[in-house]
């Protein structure tokens, strides 16, 4: 038995025991955005200290951006108070700002990977509980509040305490037009949104070796909402030439260096796991969550659960989701109207997710009266799309086409459901109000299954398409 | 830092029930209400799309129950806090007057932005958290008390064990939950770490 990835890189970074026994952890990057950060840097203003590591921390905005109008100043006070507040601390404390005329501003997790500042064997933090979305390359990644950004601009640690890891293996192949989304509901499905707690996920099998980094990213991205903090995948070639030639990423002359550490951290086949989780990946279905928790989620030719066929402990959480969404237990998923699609987010608003959306929309039409938008995760991405004319082929099909940013995922800009209107959207939380509107209602599923429905007016097999 | 004023060995008074399982950081502070570059008047929007419909009418929510005016100890259930790792969810919670949590399980991210504030997150059995909530409910005049450092919880004359991570009892109860004040003596150690990682000998300034 040997060590696995996270407790390599853990004690890799392990400063020493603090006082009340958690771990000082050093933390390699530190990703800054608008929203969680202008008190920490305040909070760090009133006590007099310095950001002790600023080469260490990179900033951008994401949340609060306007998708369409990105004219300064924005319309919303508010929102432009922030993005004032994040732009005077970055400049004060010389952290690296991607602004919106740096041509690579973006959703923060989407552009750490892209510009190759997430490597495998780092620690990663960040105000935003979709960090472990970098857990993709083999790093340990995971979500901070803002005290904690407070911790990490005055010390580039942390104090933590050191979670168990548990193995989940995916075994077999997932089926052709099922993907990381399908996959990372399914896991949700079984082992619930508290299923986690106190865990790292470690994603194994060759259904997960055999996805691209972007499907990675999707995977581990949604590992917070099984209730674990961090998920990662272990590194192999597929990351390593991800990596290669991006601006961050080593220079060729130190590229062999890097690749010796970073397979040193890889989980060996003989890695020792506090807990292990096998599930067969050939027999997952594109997945639809019915609820307002991602675990509540069903494959799509299948029937919203019957109360009395759940255990106990899941049947009032059940009851607050079918009261709330309007569904009848043991209804179908599919063929439910839809009046808004959404396709974006730091889950899935990478160059991978709008080809697959845009392979759908192809020649078809979004359905009357439906809304439906497509918005990059970062400026590099609306680049691509736009060079390979995906921004034409969603126009023509009735999609808005958009600018970066958080979007309708968490409606802090003005994109925003109204009243009870029901989206399927590309995101990664389903909870009541998430998506702007009290009454508004969102159904999870991965980007082609969004495009199907935005074409269909109901929710509908993509693969039947 | 460890002075009195920071020691949270011990919290009492009256309590609030809240019900539900899963109950998510979006719920307890909508998005909307974290635009600002301080934490300042996040407390009157604490659930506010729970306590509140579209046209600004009340709901009925533990909230909204003048019966539990005061209270400062909100029982809940499974997995409270779960989501996102916004600290507006506990600085809304404390801002409306919670000074401490009990409940079946918190979200961790949660608990520890708990901890980060001072403000005890305390674990108790299923079966207890239901127990609780019934008792207050039927009378909220009861006063809780919750002993951090031996771990129990006393209400009406019983006693409930509590749990929580070792290192967010010793926090509390030392008054060094303030993690910068913790932090920062080890900086001269960081620093020494920091030197030999080895990805920070091919990291470089891109312009």
């Amino acid at each position: 038995m040997s060590a696995n990835l996270f407790d390599k890189v853990w004690n890799l970074h392990k400063v020493g025991v603090l006082p009340s026994g958690r771990d000082q952890l050093y933390i390699s990057l530190h990703l800054v955005h608008e929203v969680t950060s202008p008190q920490a840097f305040a909070m760090l203003g009133e006590r007099g200290l310095p950001v002790a590591s600023p080469g260490r921390s990179f900033a951008t905005c994401d949340h609060i951006v306007p998708t369409d109008d990105q004219t300064r100043p924005f319309g919303d006070p508010q929102a432009e108070a922030m993005m004032a507040a994040l732009e005077a601390n970055v400049a004060a404390s010389g952290i690296k700002f991607f602004g919106l005329d740096s041509g690579r501003q973006g959703i923060v997790h989407v552009i750490g990977p892209e510009l190759g500042l997430t490597q495998p064997g780092m620690t990663i933090a960040c105000g935003d509980s979709h960090t472990a979305t970098h857990g993709a390359f083999g790093a340990i990644a995971f979500g901070i509040g803002t005290s904690q950004v407070r911790d990490l601009l005055a010390t580039q640690t942390l104090a933590m305490d050191r979670p168990r890891v548990r193995r989940i293996t995916a075994h077999g192949k997932l089926g052709k037009g099922v993907g990381a989304k399908d996959l990372i509901l399914f896991i949700l499905s079984r082992l619930g949104v508290e299923g986690g707690l106190g865990y790292a996920y470690e994603y194994a099998g060759s259904a997960v070796r055999s996805l691209g980094m972007e499907e990675r990213m999707t995977l581990c991205n949604m590992s917070i909402e099984g209730g674990a903090r961090a998920g990662y995948v272990s590194p192999d070639d597929t990351t390593f030439e991800y990596l290669r030639g991006r601006p961050y990423a080593p220079a060729a002359g130190d590229w062999d260096r890097a690749l010796a550490f970073w397979r040193s951290i890889a989980s060996a086949d003989d890695a020792s796991f506090d807990d292990e989780v096998v599930l067969d990946g050939s027999s997952i279905e594109p997945m639809v969550t019915w609820g307002i928790n991602p675990g509540q989620g069903v494959g799509i030719s299948q029937s919203m659960p019957r109360l009395a066929e759940l255990p106990s402990e899941r049947r009032e959480g059940a009851l607050a989701a079918y009261a709330h969404m309007g569904f009848v237990e043991g209804d179908r998923i599919a063929g439910k109207k839809v009046d808004v699609a959404f396709i974006g987010s730091c889950t899935n608003g990478r160059i991978g997710d709008l080809r697959a959306a845009a392979a759908v929309a192809k020649g078809r039409k979004v359905a009357k009266g439906l809304r439906a938008l497509v918005v990059p995760g970062s400026m590099q991405v609306e680049a691509q799309a736009r060079k390979e004319g995906l921004d034409e082929i969603f126009r023509e099909a009735g999609f808005e086409f958009r600018h970066a940013g958080c979007s309708m995922c968490l409606a802090m800009n003005p994109d925003k459901l109204v009243g009870r209107q029901l989206c399927a959207s590309s995101s990664n939380r389903n909870f009541i109000g998430r998506q702007g509107s009290a009454s508004g209602r969102t159904l999870l599923m991965s980007p082609a299954m969004v495009a199907a429905a935005a074409v269909s007016g109901e929710v509908a097999d993509a693969r039947s398409l | 830092m460890a002075s009195d004023n920071f020691l949270r060995a011990r919290v009492s008074g009256r309590a609030r029930p809240l019900r539900g399982d899963d109950v998510d950081t979006d719920r307890i502070i909508p998005a909307r209400y974290m635009k600002g570059i301080s934490f300042e008047g996040l407390g009157e929007n604490v659930f506010r799309d729970a306590r509140f419909d579209e046209a600004g009418k009340p709901r009925e929510h533990s909230f909204n129950d003048k019966r539990f005016d005061g209270a400062s100890v909100l029982i809940v259930n499974r997995n409270f806090g779960c989501g996102s790792s916004r600290e507006h969810a506990p600085q809304a919670l404390a801002r409306a007057g919670v000074a401490a949590l009990v409940g079946e399980s918190f979200a961790e991210i949660f608990a520890g932005n708990c901890v980060s504030l001072g403000l005890p997150a305390a674990v108790v059995s299923a079966a207890d958290a239901r127990d609780l909530q019934d008792m207050v409910e039927a009378d909220p005049t009861l006063s809780l008390e919750l002993d951090i450092e031996k771990r129990e919880l006393r209400a009406g004359g019983r006693t409930f064990p509590l749990t929580m991570p070792e290192s967010h009892r010793k926090a509390l109860v030392t008054g060094l939950w303030d993690s910068t004040a913790e932090l920062l003596p080890g900086a001269a150690a960081a620093r020494a770490l920091e030197a030999g990682l080895p990805y920070l000998s091919w990291a470089r300034a891109v312009p």
